[in-house]
């Protein structure tokens, strides 16, 4: 699991790579809050197009994401989710939560 | 009931078999002719059987988890995962959405995704001696298996 990622005005895009099971949610978790934790944004992007794979650990390292987000009173945004992650979005009812593109 | 054909895998409890696992059963399960859709919701039951395994089951030490898969006529897929790990006290409340005593790193919805993706779930545990988890699916008939 790689994690990208980008800021600028406190807006941060993170492009996550691989396989977003607990074994890649385990090493990703800390580079992710590292990322919020520096870029402090307002709008946040998570973008799945390089995830070739999630479970519901990939449900975990989103909300924990959203409610830092939350914190900050920013926005959290996630593109490009293929199906097979959009499945376990869907099925976990969290797809009202935030917006997926 | 026979199974027509059967596969059966064992492995040490380490996160870095997750991809292993769910890989070896969807390998298996290709040839029912399953659709991508169908290969995704394998994948993804057996990567949170085994994930519960190894956080839960044996949470400070590895252990042995095994996974038999049958396949039975009528294009039906069975999926054993078990463990010898801890097991569950109260398997209606692990089943529960939103339980986990796996803190934060978890998000307690690994039942309610392989309830979703499978046609039938079953969780047998003992208390110290361990759990088995039991799905069932069939794979959608197509036109190809009338040829």
């Amino acid at each position: 699991m790689e994690v990208l990622t980008k800021s600028s005005d406190r807006n941060l895009t993170i492009r996550l790579e691989g396989e977003l099971d607990h074994h890649g949610a385990k090493k990703s978790m800390r580079e992710l809050e590292r990322a919020v934790e520096s870029a402090l944004p307002l709008s946040a992007t998570l973008d799945f197009s390089g995830v070739t794979f999630m479970d519901s650990s990939g449900i975990a390292v989103v909300l924990r994401v959203l409610r830092r987000m939350r914190e900050l009173g920013g926005t959290l945004k996630l593109t490009k989710v293929p199906p097979q992650a959009k499945k376990v979005f869907d099925a976990a009812g969290i797809s009202q939560m935030l917006t997926i593109e | 009931m026979k199974a027509e054909n059967y596969m059966n895998l064992e492995f040490l409890s380490k996160s870095s078999n997750e991809s292993f696992a769910r890989v070896a059963v969807a390998g298996f399960a290709a040839q029912l002719d399953p659709t991508l859709d169908e290969i995704g919701d394998i994948k993804t039951a057996v990567s949170e059987a085994v994930t519960n395994a190894i956080v839960h089951a044996y949470p400070d030490r590895l252990g042995k988890i095994s996974i038999k898969t049958k396949i039975y006529e009528g294009k039906v897929l069975e999926i054993v995962v078990r463990d010898w790990g801890r097991g569950i006290e109260n398997i209606e409340q692990a089943r529960q959405p939103l339980f986990t005593t796996g803190g934060e790193e978890r998000s307690g919805m690994g039942f309610t995704i392989m309830e979703s993706f499978m046609d039938k779930l079953t969780v047998r545990s003992t208390p110290e001696r361990g759990t088995t988890v039991t799905m069932r699916k069939k794979i959608s008939v197509r036109l190809s298996d009338r040829l």
